[in-house]
C-alpha cells in the first residue's frame, strides 16, 4: 500500500492543516511515508504531490535534497556510523572497516537479508560519545568493534525493539490535536497588540520627556544597542 | 493620452530608457550612470554599456544570484564587497567596480570552477560557437587547466521530452530552465534533483517535460545542456544567417529571429519584444519551420488535365485561372465568384487580393475567416486593447477559446499577470481550460448561452442568486464582486467552441460592450494574420482600413474605380451558395475548408458544387486537391512583408530563404491575375502596396514605409496611430541565447528596406472626406434571438476546441510535431459517464444528426454535467464531422460499442 | 573555585535522570519564567532580554535583543526555533532538546510573547529522533497545562506552536535555508538582500529565528532579570554558555560555564572540565567554534572564551564547539575529512561552493593517499582564495565570500589552517607518497 492509506492519510491531512501553507508539510509527509513503507516509494511521492498540489518532480526534487529521505529501498534498519571530525579522531574509520566486514557490505549497501543498510554519517551531534553509531537514529556511543557487533546482534534478535522502532519512525509521540487558534483571529490580536504597543511607546515617551525635563543632564544612550550591564539596571 | 500603458506589469526591468520619476545616479567604474530606483545593477550597467558577465540572470525571470559570475564590488557601510550584480538593486550614489583586480579574480575563479566538471566536448556540442562559457573562458578565463581530478559523470543526453534533450554533464546549474518551467510556463515538470555537486536537472521518471513552451528552455540554456531535437547537429552557429521576422503560426505574432543555413531554415529564436512575446515562443511556432522546409511543398503551378493535376508554367496556370474566373463572371455576374481564406497571407497580400476581388472581379463574397471567427464588422468595431493593457487591467474577462491551446504566448502573458500581479481573470467558458487554475472565477456554462451569463454578470440589480445557463449563482456573485467598481476592464474575445454558432459569443460581446462602455477588447481569433486580413478588407461588408462597405463606397469607388454593389456572403454563405450553384468559381486563398471549416459536410458539398476552383497554397491539401488550378505560394520566412497581430500591431516578416521551385508571394499572384483579368492593380512592389494602404486605409494612415523602418517600430506599430501603447524599446535578445544576435536590428531593417533602385509610383488620395472607422452601432450583435433550449436527457451538448498540436497542415508536415497530436477522444463529466453506464477508456459511438463515429471516452471533471468536449481537428478526425453550422448548438448521444475495445 | 560554580542558566536540570519529564520540570521552577513574562508587557520582556546582552548561540553571534527590535510590524509574523544543530562537533542543542525539552518550549513561548508571534515552529534536526519525541511530548504537555494555545495561562495571549522535523541537510541550519526548508522546499539559502528574516522571513512575513540554546536561556533571564545575566561574563560576552568539548581530552562533554573569564586552557585542562589530554600526549591543534572556524595552536591556549577576543585572534567562538587534536592525529586527514563534510553538505547553488568543495576534497584525498604534488598546496590555497577572497594564514575574522551563504567560506579554514600550521606534515605526505600516521 505505498500510497498513504488509512490512518496515515488522516495524519497527512492533519499535518497539512498545521501549516499556513500546504507545501510546508512536504518533509513531514515524506517522513510519514517512510514510516509506512521504510522508504519513499514512487506511489507515495505521487500521492504527496497530489495532496500538496505539486508535480511529482517537485516532491522528488525536494526530497532528494535531504539525506534522511530515501528514494530507493533500504534495509529494515539503518545503521549509521559517524566519521566526522570528533569520531574520526576516535577511530571511526577503523570502526567503519569493522562494520563493513562484519555486515558483509560496504557503506551504502544493504545486507542480503534486508536487515541492515550501512551508512557513513556526517556529524550526528554525539561527539562526546565518539565514535558513535545510530540505528534508525537511536544513538549509541562510544562504540568499539565488540560493541558494534553486540548492537547488531541485539537488533537482529529483537532485544532493542522497545528503543528502536523500524526505520522510518522518527517520533513515536504524536501531536494531540490541531491548532487551537485560527490564523485570522491571531492576526487580529497581533494588530491590536501593535496598536497597544504604539500607545504604550507614546506614553512612555511623554513620561520620559517630562522626566528628562526634570532631570538635569544624563548622556543619552543610543537606542537599540545592547548596552553594558549598567545600562540594563532596573 | 489614450495610448499610455495602463500599468507596467513587469517585475524586473530589462535594459531600456529610464524614465525620470525614479531616476537615481550610480557610479560605475568612476562613471556616473543613470538608473531607475529598484532596478538591478546588472541591467543598469548593461544599458550604460558595461556588460557584466552572467549565467543565471535572465532579464525576464526573477534573479536567483546563484552562478556568482556577475560578482562586482559594491561599496557598503564597511567598504567595497563582492556582490552579485544580478541581485543587488541600484541605490542613489551607489559605487560599483566592475573591472577591479578583485572582481576579475572572482569572475575568473567562477569560470574555472564551472569548468571543473564541464566536459570539453565543444567540437561536438550544438552550442559550440555561441556558448558564453566557451567565449568567456577564452576571453576572461585562466589559460591552463589545473584539474587533475576526474569529472562528474552522467548518462549522456537523455530525452526529457519529444522535443528536448538534456546533457547533464554540460549543465552548469543556473536554474534558468527550471525557473522558466515553473514561473513562466506554469509547468514545473523539470526540477533540480539531489544536492551539492550531485545536483542535476531532471524530470520525474516517466513524466516527460511535456510543456507547450519547452523550446524556450533550449533557447535560454547558456550552455549546450539542453538541445532541441529539430535542431540537434543540423548546423554550426557560425554558418547561420538570420533575419528578424514575426511568427505567423497564430495571431499573437511573436517577434522572432529566423536563422538559416544553406537556404534551409534551421531555427527560430524568440526576440525580446517587450509588448508582445518578451522573448518567448510556443513549441508549435518554434518548430513548425519544418513544414516550410518540407519536401511536400508545392513548387510549381498545377492544372487539372483529364482529371489529374499536372505541372505547368505560371503563364499557363494564370491564364487558365483568369479564364475560368472571367467565364463565370461573364455568365453569372461577379457575385458568382467568391474568395475563401487569406488569414495566412501577409498584409500586402491581403490588400492586393481584396483589391483584386472587390475592385477588379467585383465580388464582396470574400472571407478570410473560415466560419471559425466572429463577424468582421464586430471585430473591427470593438475598441481594441493591447496585450499590455490586458495584463495591466483591473480585471480581464476571458470569453474565448482555451488560450493555452490556441494562442499560447498570450496565455503565458496573462498567466504571468495573474500569478505575479494577481490580475483577476473572469473566465466565461464551457469547460475548464489551461487558465482555470489562475482565474479568479470560472463561469462554466452550457454551450450557446454565454449572452445569458453576461447578462446575469452585468445585471445592475445583481440580485439573481440562482443558476444561469448552468453557472451556479454563487460563482456569478463572486464574479460580480470582482468586477464591482473596477475601472479598466479588458475583454479577451474569441470563439470558445466551434460546436456553437458565432452568434452566441457575438451576442455576449455586444452585451459586454454595452455593460462596460469603457471596456477594451483583445481579439482571441487564432489564425496567423486574421486581423490583418480583416483590416485589409478580406471579409464581406468591409473595405480596407476598418470601414464598412457602404461608408467606404465613395472613397474606394474613387480610388479603385469600382466597389461591389452590395454585401457579399461569409464563408458559410459561400459554401452554401457554391453547393447550390449560386457561386460558380471559388478561389481558395491558403484555405482548407474541408479540414478547417467547422462543418465538414457543408465544406465538402461546397467544394464539390463549385464549377471552377483556383487554389493558392503551399501544400496540396484535402481542399486544394479539388482545384482546377493550383498556384504555389511562398510561405512565412520565404518573403518579406508585414503582418498584423491580434492587437492590431503591424510587424515585419523577414525573408531568409527562397521559396521552393517557382512559388510566388501571394500579392504577386494577385497582380498577375489582375493583368490577365484585364486590369492593372498598379502595385509592382511591396513598397508600393504599403504606400497605397497608407493612402487609402483610414486605420493605417501615417503608417508609412519610412515609419516601419525606424528603430521606434522595432516592436511594431499598433494601428491606428496614436493607439500605440508601448514606449519603443530596442527589441533585444538575451545575449546568453545567442551572443551573435546583437545584429538583429540591422537585419530587421535591411531585410525590409525597399529594393535599391525600385521606382515607387506615387499614390494619390482621392478627393473628399475619408470614411469613418467602423464603430459599435454599425456592428450587428449577430443574429438569433436567444438561448437554445437545453438538451434532452439523453444528449450531451458538444463543446469543440482546438489542441495546439492538431491536424493542421503545418503540424502534419513538421515531423517533430506531427507525433505530438493526441488522438481524438471525447471527454465527459464523470457523473454523466456513470449515468450513461460508460467507463473512462470505453470506446463509444458518438452520434449527431450530421453523422456518427467511434472514439474513446474519458472522464473529466473539468467538463460540466450535460456537456461533452471533443477536439475540433485531430489527425484521426474531430468534431467537424458532427457539427451542422446552421444550428446554434450541437447535441450528441453516446452509446457503448458492443464487442469493440 | 570551580568553573562549574557559575549559575546553570540552561543545564540546571541535567543532573537529574528525569530532567525531560514534566514533573521534574514543574517541580524545579518550570513555566515560572513564562508566567512572569505574561505579567509584563511584551516590550518589557524584550527589554530584559536586551539588557541581558545575550548574543545568539547559533553561531552567527548576533545580539538577540537587537534582532527582536528589527522585527517589521505586521499582522502575521513568525517565530522559528533553530534546532537543526549540525555543525560538526557541536552537540549542545542535541542535549538541550533531549534533556530539557520543556525548558525549550517555555523559552520559545516567552520569545513568542515578546515578539508577538502568530505561530511558533520548533524546527528540530531530523536525526534527533528521541529529541523530537521529547519536544513533542513537552509541547503536548504544554497544551494540557494551558501554557500554549488559546489564552495562555489566562493572560489573554494566544499562540500555537508545532514541531517540525528536519530531514538531514546541514545547510538547513542556516536561517534562510531553514525557512526555505520549512516552506517545503530544498534548503537553498536565500540570496541577500533582503538581509534579515526579521523583515522578510517565512512565507515572506517577518520572522525571528533563534537558536535552541538562546531561547532555552530565556526562562532564567526572565526569572532573574536581564541584569543578572549581564553580570556574568564580560560586556563583550555576557552570561554563560554551553561549550561542547570533544576530541582528544579525558572528559569530553557539554560544560556550561561563564563566558569570557575562562580560557581554552581552562576548558581543556581544568579537572572539572576537560580534564586534560590522555597521558603522554601533547596538544597539536584546536578547532574552536565548529569546523567552519580557523584552527588555533597551543600558543593560543590562554585566549579567553570571549566572542570578541576570539574574533580578534582571527577565528570564532561560533557554535560553542571545541575540538582538541593531539600529536597522534594526522592534520591532512583531519582537513580532508572536514572538507569532505562541506562537499557533501554544499547545497549546490553557488558555483564556487558547489565545485570548489569537491575540488578541494579531491586534492586533499589524493595527498593523504600519497599521490600529492608540490603544486597542490598552491592550488589549494588559490581555490580557497576564490571561494573566500583574501583568505590568509594567520587568519582574519570574519572572512569574505564569493558565495550566497557562509558555507562557502567555511571550506577554507581547515585547509588554510592546516597548511599554515602544518606545511611540513603535508610535505611529508607528498614526498613520502603516503600518510606517516598510517
Ligand atoms: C551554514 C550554516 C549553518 C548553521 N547552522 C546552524 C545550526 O545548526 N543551528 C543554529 O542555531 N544556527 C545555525 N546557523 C546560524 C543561523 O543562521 C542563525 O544565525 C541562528 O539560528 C540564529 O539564532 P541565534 O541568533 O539565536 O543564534 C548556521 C548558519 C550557517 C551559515
Ligand atoms: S555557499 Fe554553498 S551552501 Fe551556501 S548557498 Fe552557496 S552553494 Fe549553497
Ligand atoms: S549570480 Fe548573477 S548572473 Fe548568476
Amino acid at each position: 500500500m505505498p500510497r498513504l492509506a488509512g490512518p496515515n492519510l488522516e495524519r497527512a491531512k492533519e499535518t497539512i492543516g498545521l501549516y499556513p501553507q500546504a507545501r510546508s508539510a512536504l518533509v513531514p509527509l515524506c517522513h510519514l511515508a517512510q514510516e509506512q513503507d521504510g522508504w519513499l516509494t514512487p506511489e507515495a511521492i505521487e500521492h504527496i504531490a497530489e495532496l500538496l498540489g505539486l508535480t511529482p518532480v517537485e516532491v522528488l526534487g525536494t526530497a532528494s535534497f535531504y539525506d534522511m529521505l530515501h528514494t530507493e529501498p533500504v534495509g529494515r534498519n539503518l545503521v549509521g556510523i559517524c566519521t566526522n571530525i570528533a569520531c574520526l579522531l576516535a577511530g571511526a574509520y577503523e570502526l567503519m572497516e569493522h562494520a563493513e566486514e562484519s555486515l558483509g557490505v560496504s557503506a551504502g549497501g544493504t545486507t542480503s537479508d534486508g536487515q541492515f543498510t550501512l551508512e557513513e554519517l556526517e556529524c550526528a551531534a554525539y561527539c562526546d560519545k565518539a565514535p558513535c553509531v545510530l540505528v534508525n537514529y537511536r544513538f549509541f556511543g562510544p562504540v568499539d568493534n565488540a560493541g558494534f557487533d553486540q548492537i547488531v546482534d541485539d537488533v537482529r534478535a529483537g532485544r532493542l525493539a522497545e528503543d528502536i522502532p523500524p526505520h522510518g519512525t522518527l517520533s513515536r509521540v504524536r501531536r494531540e490535536g490541531g491548532l487551537q487558534v485560527p490564523a485570522d483571529e491571531i492576526a487580529t490580536q497581533r494588530a491590536a497588540a501593535d496598536t497597544a504597543k504604539r500607545r504604550r511607546a507614546e506614553e512612555k515617551k511623554k513620561l520620559e520627556e517630562s522626566r528628562s525635563a526634570d532631570a538635569a543632564a544624563t548622556a543619552p544612550q543610543p537606542g537599540g544597542q545592547p548596552g553594558p550591564a549598567s545600562g540594563g539596571a532596573e | 493620452m489614450a495610448g499610455a500603458p495602463l500599468t507596467d506589469t513587469r517585475d524586473y526591468q530589462r535594459p531600456e530608457a529610464a524614465p525620470d520619476a525614479d531616476a537615481v545616479t550610480i557610479n560605475v567604474d568612476g562613471r556616473p550612470v543613470q538608473a531607475r530606483k529598484g532596478e538591478l545593477l546588472i541591467a543598469a550597467a548593461e544599458r550604460a554599456g558595461t556588460y557584466i558577465p552572467r549565467f543565471c540572470y535572465h532579464p525576464r525571470m526573477k534573479p536567483v544570484g546563484m552562478c556568482r559570475m556577475c560578482l562586482v564590488e559594491v561599496k557598503g557601510p564597511r567598504g567595497f564587497a563582492l556582490q552579485p550584480a544580478c541581485f543587488v538593486p541600484v541605490e542613489e550614489g551607489q559605487e560599483v567596480l566592475t573591472q577591479s583586480d578583485k572582481v576579475r579574480k572572482a569572475q575568473d575563479g567562477v569560470l574555472e570552477f564551472l569548468l571543473v566538471n564541464h566536459p570539453l566536448d565543444c567540437p561536438v556540442c550544438d552550442k559550440g560557437g555561441e556558448c558564453p562559457l566557451q567565449d568567456q573562458t577564452i576571453s576572461f578565463g585562466p589559460g591552463e587547466s589545473r584539474f587533475l581530478e576526474e569529472k562528474r559523470h552522467f548518462e549522456k543526453p537523455i530525452a526529457i521530452s519529444e522535443l528536448v534533450y538534456l546533457d547533464r554533464e554540460r549543465c552548469i546549474q543556473c536554474s534558468r530552465c527550471t525557473r522558466f518551467a515553473d514561473e513562466l510556463a506554469g509547468d514545473p515538470l523539470i526540477d533540480f534533483i539531489g544536492r551539492g555537486d550531485q545536483l542535476e536537472v531532471n524530470t520525474y521518471p516517466d513524466a516527460p517535460f511535456a510543456s507547450y513552451f519547452s523550446g524556450n528552455t533550449v533557447q535560454i540554456c547558456p550552455v549546450g545542456a539542453l538541445t532541441a531535437s529539430p535542431y540537434r547537429f543540423r548546423a554550426r552557429p557560425w554558418d547561420l544567417e538570420q533575419v528578424e521576422s514575426t511568427c505567423t503560426t497564430c495571431a499573437v505574432g511573436c517577434v522572432v529571429s529566423v536563422q538559416s543555413s544553406a537556404n534551409r531554415i534551421t531555427r527560430y529564436l524568440g526576440i525580446d519584444s517587450d509588448p508582445v512575446n518578451q522573448s518567448w515562443m510556443c513549441d508549435r511556432g518554434r518548430f513548425d519551420f519544418e513544414a516550410v522546409n518540407s519536401e511536400d511543398r508545392l513548387s510549381q503551378p498545377l492544372i487539372r488535365r483529364d482529371g489529374q493535376l499536372v505541372p505547368t508554367t505560371w503563364g499557363d496556370a494564370l491564364s487558365r485561372a483568369a479564364a475560368g474566373i472571367e467565364e463565370v463572371r461573364k455568365l453569372h455576374g461577379p457575385a458568382a465568384v467568391a474568395v475563401l481564406g487569406g488569414a495566412r497571407l501577409a498584409n500586402e497580400d491581403a490588400y492586393a487580393w481584396a483589391k483584386l476581388a472587390k475592385a477588379v472581379i467585383g465580388t464582396d463574397s470574400v472571407d478570410a475567416q473560415m466560419g471559425d471567427g466572429l463577424p468582421a464588422e464586430l471585430v473591427l468595431a470593438l475598441p481594441q486593447a493591447t496585450i499590455d493593457e490586458a495584463c495591466g487591467a483591473d480585471a480581464v474577462i476571458l470569453l474565448g477559446p482555451d488560450l493555452k491551446e490556441e494562442l499560447p504566448v498570450l496565455h503565458l502573458r496573462l498567466r504571468q499577470a495573474a500569478v505575479e500581479r494577481k490580475l483577476p481573470i473572469i473566465e466565461i467558458t464551457q469547460t475548464a481550460t489551461g487558465m482555470t487554475r489562475h482565474a479568479a472565477v470560472s463561469l462554466i456554462h452550457r454551450p450557446g448561452e454565454a449572452a445569458s451569463v453576461v447578462r446575469a454578470l452585468t445585471d445592475p440589480s445583481g440580485a439573481a442568486s440562482s443558476d444561469v445557463a448552468g453557472v451556479p449563482g454563487p460563482s456569478l456573485a463572486a464574479a460580480r464582486d470582482v468586477l464591482a467598481g473596477v475601472a479598466r476592464v479588458v475583454v479577451v474575445l474569441g470563439r470558445p467552441s466551434l460546436a456553437e454558432s458565432a452568434a452566441a459569443p457575438a451576442r455576449a460581446a455586444v452585451a459586454l460592450a454595452t455593460a462596460f462602455p469603457q471596456a477594451r477588447f483583445l481579439s482571441a481569433l487564432r489564425r496567423g494574420n486574421v486581423r490583418g486580413a480583416l483590416d485589409m478588407g478580406l471579409a464581406p461588408g468591409v473595405l480596407p482600413g476598418r470601414v464598412g462597405l457602404n461608408q467606404g463606397r465613395d472613397w474606394f469607388g474613387r480610388a479603385w474605380g469600382q466597389v461591389p454593389p452590395e454585401r457579399g456572403l461569409d464563408a458559410s454563405g459561400i459554401l452554401d451558395a457554391s453547393a447550390d450553384g449560386r457561386v460558380q468559381a471559388l478561389v481558395l486563398l491558403g484555405a482548407n475548408p474541408i479540414e478547417d471549416f467547422p462543418d465538414r459536410r457543408r465544406a465538402e458539398q461546397g467544394l464539390d458544387g463549385a464549377g471552377f476552383i483556383v487554389a493558392v497554397d503551399g501544400f496540396l491539401t484535402e481542399s486544394s486537391q479539388k482545384a482546377d488550378v493550383v498556384l504555389p505560394a511562398a510561405l512565412y520566412s520565404e518573403r518579406p512583408g508585414t503582418t498584423t497581430n491580434l492587437e492590431g500591431r503591424i510587424t515585419r516578416l523577414g525573408q531568409k530563404v527562397v521559396p521552393p521551385g517557382v512559388a510566388w508571394p501571394d500579392w504577386m499572384i494577385a497582380v498577375e491575375l489582375g493583368v490577365r483579368l484585364g486590369s492593372d492593380l498598379e502595385m509592382d512592389t511591396l513598397a508600393e502596396i504599403r504606400d497605397e494602404i497608407e493612402a487609402l486605409a483610414v486605420s493605417h494612415r501615417g503608417i508609412t514605409e519610412e515609419l516601419l523602418n525606424t528603430a521606434a517600430a522595432r516592436d511594431g506599430i499598433v494601428a491606428p496611430l496614436g493607439r500605440a501603447t508601448s514606449e519603443p524599446a530596442p527589441a533585444a535578445i538575451d545575449p546568453m541565447s545567442d551572443p551573435g544576435i546583437g545584429a538583429v536590428e540591422h537585419h530587421g531593417v535591411k531585410a525590409t528596406a525597399p529594393e535599391p533602385g525600385a521606382r515607387r509610383r506615387l499614390v494619390t488620395r482621392p478627393e473628399g472626406q475619408p470614411p469613418a472607422l467602423l464603430s459599435l452601432p454599425d456592428a450587428e450583435g449577430g443574429s438569433g434571438s436567444g438561448d437554445p433550449a437545453p438538451p434532452d436527457a439523453y444528449s450531451l451538448r458538444l463543446v469543440a476546441g482546438r489542441k495546439l498540436y492538431d491536424g493542421a497542415v503545418s503540424v502534419r508536415h513538421s515531423p517533430s510535431l506531427a507525433g505530438l497530436a493526441a488522438p481524438a477522444g471525447i471527454r465527459v463529466n464523470p457523473y454523466d459517464l456513470d449515468r450513461l453506464g460508460l467507463h473512462s477508456g470505453d470506446r463509444v459511438r458518438i452520434s449527431a444528426p450530421r453523422g456518427s463515429f467511434v472514439l474513446p471516452a474519458a472522464a473529466d471533471p473539468g467538463v460540466p454535467r450535460g456537456s461533452a468536449w471533443m477536439p475540433f481537428s485531430q489527425p484521426d478526425g474531430g468534431a467537424s464531422r458532427l457539427i451542422d453550422s446552421a444550428e446554434s448548438v450541437t447535441d450528441v448521444r453516446l452509446e457503448t460499442v458492443q464487442g469493440e475495445g | 573555585m570551580s568553573f562549574l560554580d557559575a549559575p546553570r542558566v540552561v543545564t540546571s536540570r541535567f543532573e537529574h535522570e528525569d530532567s525531560h519529564t514534566l514533573s521534574r520540570f514543574v517541580s524545579t521552577g518550570g513555566y515560572d519564567g513564562l508566567r512572569r513574562a505574561l505579567t509584563m508587557t511584551p516590550e518589557e520582556v524584550a527589554a530584559q532580554v536586551d539588557a541581558s546582552g545575550i548574543i545568539g548561540r547559533g553561531g552567527a553571534g548576533f545580539p538577540t535583543g537587537r534582532k527582536w527590535s528589527m522585527l517589521r510590524p505586521a499582522p502575521v509574523r513568525y517565530l522559528v526555533i533553530n534546532g537543526d544543530e549540525s555543525e560538526p562537533a557541536t552537540f549542545k542543542d542535541h542535549a538541550l532538546v533531549t534533556r530539557d525539552p520543556n525548558q525549550l518550549v517555555e523559552g520559545a513561548l516567552i520569545a513568542a510573547y515578546a515578539v508577538q508571534a502568530t505561530q511558533v515552529f520548533l524546527y528540530v534536526r531530523g536525526e534527533f529522533a528521541l529529541g523530537l519525541e521529547r519536544v513533542q511530548a513537552a509541547l503536548n504537555d504544554a497544551y494540557r497545562q494551558g501554557a500554549v494555545g488559546r489564552d495562555i495561562f489566562g493572560s489573554g495571549f494566544s499562540v500555537d506552536a508545532i514541531v517540525h522535523p528536519g530531514a538531514g541537510a546541514y545547510i538547513c541550519g542556516d536561517e534562510t535555508a531553514l525557512l526555505e526548508s520549512l516552506e517545503g522546499k530544498r534548503g537553498f539559502p536565500r540570496v541577500k538582500p533582503p538581509y534579515y528574516p526579521a523583515v522578510t522571513g517565512l512565507y515572506r512575513e517577518p520572522t525571528i529565528v533563534n537558536n535552541v540554546e538562546t531561547v532555552s536561556s530565556l526562562p532564567w533571564i526572565i526569572n532573574h532579570g536581564g541584569a543578572a545575566f549581564a553580570a556574568l561574563g564580560a560586556p563583550t560576552s555576557t552570561g554563560t554558555r554551553v561549550f561542547a568539548l570533544a576530541g582528544d581530552v579525558m572528559r569530553p562533554g557539554n560544560y556550561e560555564i561563564e563566558l569570557s573569564k575562562p580560557t581554552f586552557r581552562d576548558l581543556i585542562f581544568a579537572p572539572e572540565l576537560g580534564g586534560g589530554l590522555r597521558p603522554g600526549r601533547s596538544l597539536k591543534a584546536i578547532v574552536p567554534g565548529g569546523t567552519s572556524a580557523f584552527w588555533i595552536g597551543p600558543d593560543r591556549l590562554d585566549l579567553h572564551l570571549d566572542q570578541k577576543a576570539v574574533a580578534d585572534a582571527g577565528t570564532m567562538l561560533g557554535s560553542g564547539s571545541v575540538v582538541v587534536m593531539d600529536d597522534t592525529q594526522c592534520m591532512v586527514r583531519a582537513a580532508w575529512r572536514i572538507s569532505r563534510f562541506y562537499r557533501r553538505e554544499s547545497c549546490g547553488q553557488c558555483t564556487p561552493c558547489r565545485e570548489g568543495s569537491g575540488w578541494v576534497e579531491n586534492i586533499l584525498r589524493r595527498i593523504e593517499a600519497g599521490s600529492g604534488h608540490e603544486d597542490d598546496l598552491g592550488v589549494l590555497l588559490d581555490i580557497c582564495d576564490n571561494i573566500s577572497p583574501e583568505v590568509s594564514w594567520p587568519s582574519k575574522w570574519p572572512p569574505q565570500q564569493t558565495t550566497i551563504c557562509p558555507l562557502g567560506p567555511s571550506i577554507p579554514p581547515a585547509v588554510v589552517s592546516s597548511i599554515g600550521m602544518f606545511r611540513d606534515e603535508y610535505m611529508v605526505h607528498i614526498k613520502d607518497g603516503g600518510c606517516p600516521f598510517d
